[in-house]
């Protein structure tokens, strides 16, 4: 299934492990010392129903106002120590990153309804085409811009690929158990 | 020449080698997997967005990165390290890059991709007068899943293959596959891992080993480490990595050094050269 979806999005449930999300509104960044620091101090403005979004961007200022210029997703799984208590307490929709995230987090997706999705690897250029603008940014003094909190206006922001969803699946404990099978198969063929 | 530094880190943050384009091309046309193909038109795309809008392919545009192989005679030496460290300030404001150079301690951030030993300088003489500069940002991401393993020497070729092979495995999709990966093989530690990054970055994809026994161990690792199935970010594939590159240097008896590291589909190169007469071209 394609979605186009607009913010805050109310149902994540129905998405699926393979369905392909389009996002239109605002995307919330969010890394290592923002989870950190949001599941501290709480959250500056509402998260609920929220796309949220692994990556340190490359933003810089152009006669007084941002101007996005790669944001590309980072590695979720350092996210891992944080996110289940951050679904648990802000209650996002959608997660994106790059990578997957471990079982802590596809139990909190299954108990809060909520999914993770991949967006492609290093497509920084790709991703800054879709945004449209910043909307706000949080901790920016403090953090600096690859870990601050940016709020972007996204115009059909993807492709999402759902690869973890709220129902217990992970197409990466997929691709991961198919993957080991063939390692098995191959290290016999070296002993040989 | 600080001009032409700027420029070829730029080239190299905004236009993806030819050699990798097209074999991420031919990995999109063969991909039978719906999964990895969509990651494969993806990057396919990003490239083309960033090469016409003159944008960094990736947000992370890397730990600023030279190796120079500069001429016993070359008369510019004195220069070419504050050029260098002048031209990351510069690129860093002008492309703009993304400031990656952190203290390990205090967590502060330089702000310009400066810092103790930053940017990344690896010095290497040869005869001649001229010197030529290869400009390699190199992402985090990827590096993190480098690999050194000390193995035992009577292990031999089959011990190394499974290395290789186990790592590949293990890296999964966190590097951001495809990607191209080299191996060092003995040496000391240091040694193995600096042959990988040559071998990975510097050698074009698709160009083998001069040695016909090194060339068909990379044959032979490239083809099992597609079997993998892992494919384009993790997400499943036939296409894991574009190559595997492998150089050597003789060992001490009882060490067997493995050093592998890992370059992500951002395979981000460019090349300065400069002559005698101080003449700078971009190539």
């Amino acid at each position: 299934m394609e979605y186009h979806e607009r913010t805050p999005i109310e149902d994540a449930r129905k998405y699926r492990v393979g369905d392909v999300i389009y996002v239109t509104g605002e995307v919330i960044l969010a890394r290592d010392e923002a989870h950190k620091k949001l599941l501290e101090e709480g959250a500056p403005l509402d998260l609920k129903g929220s796309v949220i979004y692994h990556c340190g961007p490359v933003v810089t200022k152009v006669n007084g106002e941002w101007k996005v210029v790669a944001a590309g997703p980072t590695t979720s799984i350092r996210m891992e120590i944080f996110e289940d208590k951050f679904i648990e307490k802000f209650h996002p929709a959608i997660i994106v990153g790059k990578g997957g995230m471990g079982e802590r987090t596809l139990k909190a997706l299954k108990e809060h309804g909520a999914v993770y999705a991949a967006y492609t690897g290093g497509c920084g250029a790709l991703a800054a085409e879709r945004i449209k603008g910043v909307k706000e940014v949080h901790f920016l003094e403090e953090l600096g811009i690859p870990e601050a909190v940016w709020v972007f206006r996204v115009e059909e922001f993807g492709p999402l690929v759902v690869t973890m969803d709220s129902h217990g699946k992970s197409l990466y404990d997929d691709v991961d158990k198919n993957a080991r099978k063939n390692l098995e198969d191959i290290l016999k063929k070296i002993e040989r | 020449m600080i001009d032409e530094i700027v420029y070829a880190i730029k080239k190299a943050e905004t236009q993806l080698s030819e050699d990798t384009v097209k074999a991420l091309k031919e990995a999109y046309e063969r991909e039978t997997n719906p999964m990895g193909k969509t990651q494969l038109e993806a990057i396919l795309k990003n490239v083309e967005v960033a090469r016409k809008e003159s944008l960094p392919m990736c947000q992370d545009t890397g730990l600023q990165t030279f190796f120079l192989e500069v001429g016993y005679d070359f008369p510019y030496m004195r220069e070419l390290k504050s050029a260098l460290v002048e031209a990351v300030r510069r690129a860093t404001r002008e492309i703009p890059l993304r400031p990656n150079a952190v203290h390990p301690f205090l967590h502060k951030n330089s702000g310009d991709n400066t810092g103790r030993f930053v940017p990344y300088i690896h010095w290497e003489l040869k005869e001649g007068d001229d010197a030529t500069i290869h400009v390699i940002p190199k992402g985090g991401g990827s590096e993190n899943m480098s690999g050194l393993y000390m193995l035992s020497p009577g292990v031999g070729i089959k011990g190394i293959k499974k290395a290789v092979i186990e790592h590949i495995f293990k890296s999964g999709g966190k590097p951001c596959p495809p990607t191209i990966i080299g191996v060092g093989i003995g040496g000391g530690a240091d040694l193995a891992l600096t042959l990988a990054k040559k071998a990975a970055i510097l050698r074009p994809i698709g160009v083998r080993h001069e040695e016909d026994f090194v060339a068909q161990l990379e044959e032979e690792l490239y083809e099992m480490a597609n079997k993998l199935g892992i494919g384009a970010m993790g997400l499943g594939g036939d296409t894991t990595v574009l190559d595997v590159h492998v150089e050597y240097a003789y060992r001490h008896p009882a060490t067997l050094p493995v050093g592998i590291v890992t370059q992500c589909w951002a395979n981000r190169r460019a090349k300065v050269h400069i002559d005698a007469n101080g003449k700078v071209e971009v190539v």
